[in-house]
């Protein structure tokens, strides 16, 4: 657990960056700091580390102070990964990711191994090793990034702003791999952005920052987006708080029904004014029309249990009929959420 | 000296290049070409080894403490620009008719072209990339060897090279005061007119730097593979 107790950073001209800053950031899970540019994010981060140095206040790692642990040594313990991705330009992928072990003395065949290892575990092909930075895109980089942070395995893992400099779909899946990597390895994570979506994805904790360095509010996602704490929360949320947090909303109690489901080869003759084409192997096809004229039209789906209501509604939303196809993991239809199950759960989720 | 001095030297062919060359290459006496070759590659490397290993300290100093960066890159540009012979002139009152009058000023000049470019190498260390060596713990000492020199020799060795051809080259002005080398030839061919001299000079000065240039070229390769990779990307 890390601890701010009563953090202050503020610099010779007077400027504070910090201003009485005091959370925790348990063990185990991933806090987020989220704020505008100005807001002291990225200082508290490297507080943390001692990269910076805090003014007053007691910054504590499992309830010692960092301010007693010597720079080098406390920072060889804790993982960090930077925007840049911050690689040495001039070792090979497998040396920068072997750093911190070699810095903590490991043999070098030991630190090359569990390199090897990481890279693998980050989604990376090993063979990758060996090759330099350059030769990597910005993406791949970022991986290797992570890889390098978490060599040595340690429990804190610092990052900074790591999945801004690349592109949506790209940061999207480093997301993704993020919230894979943590299920496995359950690092207590600081993570800061400045993007409130990233903050809402990832946080099992968000710290909202307002500029001057003061805490607006913390709180997991959920309550951040209905309970918002004051008007610069709210603002920075943004204009649709109600519907992205149908994210937190689950699908497994959505009702399902399995009776618009119809054979690829339909001709009509059903009372609903749309059923579902369904291929032989059991995978969706389309929207027809009940009296079987037209071509199939477009279909949206989610995964009852694993997506989210947000995702359920986006798939309704996608196609003529106004109903959700829930599909299994296999990709086989599982049935049809019409606008009546729909509607049910979101009276429930506006409810609860 | 009636006759021009060029269609003079011109008058002695190649036949003669040869055989004076034979003659001339190791008399065992002072003054072959082989022993002015001997002084030409000492008074050309001292510089050359004495500038980096003086210019890198001067320039990790000047890289930490910037303010001290200007005064000191302008003392060696004004010394740069001074004219060898005074410089020559001040310095036979202390180290006399010495090759080390000659290493002296070679050194200076070194020393002018290296500190920029020990600078100039430090500084072309990305920030992020200093930073995330802060950050995973390395010691300011280990960051500067592992991290900041090996990123900064590119350009260290681009002004490495400079240096070399130069230093090669300059050497021979040394002949002013009776120490340059294979530069000697060339006065020697002055007072007694007489081609072969000149060409052989010309001809070993030429091919020492493009000898020194492809070293450094091949030690850039090999100690920067980096920089290829990231040509070829």
């Amino acid at each position: 657990m890390i601890t701010f107790d009563a953090v202050t950073k503020r610099y010779a001209d007077g400027t504070v960056a910090v201003d009485n800053l005091s959370l925790e950031a348990p063990t185990g899970e991933i806090t987020v700091f989220v704020g505008p540019s100005g807001c002291g994010k990225t200082t508290s981060l490297r507080m943390i580390n001692r990269m910076i140095d805090a003014t007053e206040g007691r910054i504590l790692l499992d309830g010692d102070p960092v301010q007693d642990i010597d720079p080098p040594k406390l920072r060889r313990g804790i993982g960090y990964v930077i925007q840049q991705a911050g690689l040495f330009p001039h070792k090979k992928i497998v040396d920068n990711v072997a750093t911190v072990p070699l810095l903590l003395g490991w043999d070098r065949g030991k630190a090359r191994s569990r390199a090897m290892e990481l890279l693998e575990r980050v989604g990376l092909d090993p063979a990758m090793g060996e090759r330099y930075p350059f030769q990597l895109s910005g993406g791949q980089q970022q991986r290797v990034g992570v890889a390098r942070a978490l060599a040595a395995d340690p429990p804190v893992l610092l990052m900074d702003e790591p999945f801004s400099a690349v592109d949506p779909i790209v940061r999207t899946s480093l997301q993704d791999e993020l919230l894979r990597l943590q299920a496995e390895l359950n690092k207590t994570i600081v993570f800061v952005t400045h993007d409130i979506d990233e903050a809402i994805k990832l946080g099992d904790r968000v710290a909202v920052l307002r500029v001057g360095g003061r805490l607006a509010q913390l709180a997991d996602p959920k309550t951040l987006l209905s309970e918002p704490a004051d008007d610069f929360v709210r603002e920075f949320l943004g204009h649709d708080r109600g519907i992205r947090r149908l994210q937190f909303v689950g699908t497994e109690g959505l009702r399902l029904r399995t009776d618009l489901t119809v054979p690829a080869g339909f001709s009509g003759g059903s009372p609903e004014p749309w059923v579902l084409a369904v291929s032989d192997d059991g995978r969706p096809v389309g929207w027809l029309r009940g009296d079987g004229g037209g071509e199939p039209e477009p279909y949206g789906t989610f995964r009852p249990g694993r997506d989210s209501m947000r995702s359920a509604l986006d798939a309704a939303l996608l196609s003529p009929s106004g109903c959700a196809v829930a599909v299994g993991e296999d990709g086989k239809v599982a049935g049809v959420a019409t606008r009546e199950a729909l509607d049910e759960a979101l009276a429930e989720a506006a409810d609860g | 000296m009636g006759e021009p001095l060029l269609s003079r030297l011109i008058a002695d062919g190649p036949p003669s290049l040869w055989e004076w060359i034979a003659r001339n290459w190791d008399t065992g006496r002072v003054g072959s070409i082989k022993d002015l070759l001997g002084d030409h590659l000492v008074m050309s490397l001292v510089p050359i080894v004495a500038g980096l290993v003086l210019a890198l300290p001067l320039g990790l100093a000047s890289a930490r403490w910037r303010w001290l960066y200007q005064p000191t890159a302008g003392v060696f540009n004004v010394v740069y620009a001074l004219p060898s012979l005074p410089v020559f002139m001040l310095l036979i009152s202390v180290t006399g008719l010495s090759k080390t009058t000659v290493i002296i000023p070679l050194t200076f000049y070194a020393i002018a072209v290296l500190l920029p470019a020990v600078v100039d190498g430090l500084g072309s260390v990305p920030d992020h990339v200093r930073q995330s060596a802060v950050a995973m713990g390395f010691t300011p000492l280990r960051r500067l060897v592992q991290v900041e020199l090996p990123i900064a020799v590119p350009v260290v060795l681009a002004g490495l090279r400079v240096v070399a051809v130069s230093s090669i080259s300059l050497v021979s002005v040394g002949a002013l005061i009776g120490q340059g080398g294979l530069g000697m030839l060339f006065t020697r061919a002055y007072q007694n007119p007489f081609l072969p001299p000149v060409i052989v000079g010309i001809v070993l000065i030429v091919a020492l730097a493009l000898v020194a240039d492809g070293l450094l070229v091949l030690a850039q390769r090999l100690l920067t593979p980096w920089v290829r990779a990231r040509r070829a990307s």
